[in-house]
């Protein structure tokens, strides 16, 4: 079966200003499905720029990504919103849900841009939030929630459209180490029902969750790590 | 993402901000209204101009001795341009003609007991209050027997009456004009003040025999009021007279006409034409207002979209494309504009209700005016919108993410 993951040679250059960034040097890293690898490395080191190729939300300056089997370099922007919508979930660091908008109308989100009918988002944004056990809490504010409850719902949004990967950037930087400990439990209940994560953190404890580690530096994979 | 969820999502971010949506939609609401109103006040007032042409008579037309022609002709001719009764006469055998009154007039003081009151004095023949289907609401019309004898006998119109005589009974007293005496035998029906402010009410009708003798002298006429069939019939009439008056008066062809024959609806053309300039003047600027609405609405949108980056960066992450952001802005552009319209409709149809109301000018709120209010609310919700639209549409996924 096909990797889910394939990036082969990938470079990133971007400009700050003056600045010419050369953020990724000829990163490859082949990523399997079923896999929950954690990408740790120190600031600079490309996890974020790696992390936003990864998500479709930027496209690799050269060198080949294949998502599925799809080499996202020749897609247009529109088909990236679509691979974005169906075939990834993003969980961020500081949760990135709308405010004043329920948290059923947050995990519905992604639903709108399928193009799903009103009563298909609504049961489907229900059955989500409850499997994450936020039964009750639909038609809450995310500044009525705890911070783990807003990343509970954050990841009832990255599950709703059921993509097969589910990408983290730092999931647990905003919680306590109790709501920390939550949080990674439910990604790996996620991963054993069978869902591809890459999690970027720089926290050993957080990393030790995941099943592999790769190491970055300087806009290169240091140590693939082997799969525990 | 479907038309109708965009709707919603439009809809929904309006709501949150119910207050601003109001305060930015207010350039709308007063531009519609504004539109709606002017529209309508001005076909109200054309409407009561034409009302009031047709009720001076709709099939009337009107011979004047022409004070120009009057300049130039030469001496020796001096009867030639003076209407008498005798062209009123022959004015009357032609066979569309079903009235006609001879008219003169001269301004003098009334004088009843210990009161006294200058105004318009009429003379006429019996016609006149059919010409003008203007009739005593008390006493009689003078008769054509009247007319015949010059009896010494008056109308009188309403401000003329309540002046002399107040409260007390006007019929059958006798006041004196000049050095004669004229026993008054009706009051006119009060008929108001034209738009121009003029006091229809305050004359004295007599016939015209009676004036030209006791108060004028001589048999000059200034007016001769002509009745005719129908409306159709006026500008054939206009012709049959003109020519008929030229035998008459013995003019040369290539002479100029001496006497002007005018109608009612030539006056009433021109004064509807101008009121037609009026209104569209007037709704051009109240539409001035409503592209100055629609900067307001642009304004708030590029300030929305600027508040609401890190939002669209989220959309863009669970696969809004940079279509779907349009569509949501844009619509949330059209929408305040186009609920604007609706309540700038809603306003302005009351404010041109409580005006019409206060004026007495009939109320003409034309569907034309609200369709093109309506539209060109519309339009600039969709031009003033697009630019913050595409603004947000083109942001970068990444950066609108980062934004904080």
């Amino acid at each position: 079966m096909e990797a889910i993951i394939r990036l082969d040679s990938i470079h990133k250059r971007y400009r700050v200003g003056e600045v010419d960034v050369h953020a990724l040097r000829g990163l490859s890293l082949t990523i399997e499905r079923g896999e929950f690898v954690a990408i740790m490395g120190p600031s600079g080191s490309g996890k974020s720029t790696l992390m936003y190729i990864l998500g479709c939300l930027d496209r690799p300056t050269s060198g080949r990504y294949l998502l599925n089997g799809i080499d996202i370099g020749s897609r247009s922007p529109d088909e990236l919103a679509d691979m974005r919508n169906q075939y990834l979930g993003f969980v961020f660091q500081s949760f990135n849900l709308l405010p004043r908008t329920s948290a059923l109308e947050n995990v519905a989100l992604p639903l709108i841009y399928s193009g799903m009918s009103a009563a298909q988002r609504t049961q489907r944004a229900r059955a989500a939030l409850q499997q994450l056990g936020l039964a009750g809490r639909e038609h809450h504010y995310p500044s009525q929630l705890s911070g783990g409850q807003q990343q509970r719902v954050a990841i009832a949004r990255a599950m709703v459209n059921e993509p097969p990967l589910l990408l983290a950037d730092e999931p647990t930087g905003n919680l306590d180490d109790q709501t920390s400990r939550d949080i990674m439990d439910i990604f790996v209940d996620l991963n054993q029902q069978g869902k591809t994560i890459v999690m970027i953190t720089h926290e050993t404890d957080i990393a030790a969750y995941a099943k592999r580690m790769v190491m970055l530096r300087d806009g290169n994979v240091v140590d693939a790590g082997a799969v525990r | 993402m479907k038309l109708w969820a965009a709707f919603r999502v439009a809809m929904q971010a309006l709501r949150k901000n119910k207050g601003r949506s109001l305060l930015t939609t207010l350039g709308i609401i007063i531009g519609v209204a504004a539109v709606i109103t002017m529209v309508a006040l001005t076909q109200g007032a054309k409407a009561t101009i034409e009302a009031q042409m047709m009720s001076l008579g709709g099939s009337v037309l009107m011979v004047s001795s022409s004070p120009t022609a009057r300049g130039n002709v030469s001496e020796g001719a001096s009867s030639a341009d003076e209407l008498t009764a005798k062209d009123a006469a022959a004015i009357r055998s032609l066979q569309m003609v079903t009235h006609v009154s001879p008219l003169a007039n001269t301004t003098q003081r009334v004088i009843r007991g210990n009161r006294n009151w200058s105004t318009a004095i009429v003379g006429a023949s019996a016609d006149f209050a059919t010409i003008n289907d203007w009739w005593p609401e008390g006493g009689t019309f003078f008769t054509p027997a009247d007319v015949a004898s010059a009896e010494t006998v008056c109308v009188m119109g309403k401000t003329v009456a309540n002046q002399l005589f107040g409260h007390q009974r006007a019929i059958g007293a006798t006041l004196r004009i000049g050095r004669s005496t004229f026993r008054v035998i009706g009051v006119l029906s009060p008929k108001g003040q034209t738009l121009g402010g003029k006091d229809q009410d305050d004359l004295v009708v007599m016939p015209y025999t009676t004036l030209q003798k006791r108060l004028l002298g001589g048999s000059r006429l200034d007016n001769i009021a002509v009745a005719v069939r129908t409306q159709q019939d006026l500008p054939l009439a206009v012709d049959y007279i003109a020519q008929l008056l030229r035998e008459r008066h013995q003019i040369r062809p290539g002479m100029p006409d001496p006497f002007s024959i005018k109608t009612q609806l030539d006056l009433t053309q021109k004064i509807v034409a101008i009121v037609g300039i009026m209104t569209v003047l007037l709704g051009s600027i109240a539409s001035i207002s409503l592209i100055v609405g629609g900067i307001g609405i642009m304004n708030i949108m590029l300030v929305s979209v600027t508040e609401r980056i890190k939002e669209i960066g989220i959309r863009m992450s669970v696969g809004a494309k940079a279509r779907d952001i349009l569509l949501q802005f844009l619509i949330e552009s059209v929408l305040l504009s186009l609920g604007g319209g609706v309540m700038g409709i809603v306003l302005g149809v009351s404010v041109a209700t409580l005006a019409s109301a206060l004026t007495q000018w009939p109320l003409r709120v034309s569907w034309g005016a609200i369709t093109l209010a309506f539209t060109f609310a519309a339009v600039v919700g969709i031009f003033f919108g697009l630019y913050p639209a595409r603004k947000a549409a083109r942001l970068d996924p990444i950066q609108a993410l980062r934004y904080e």
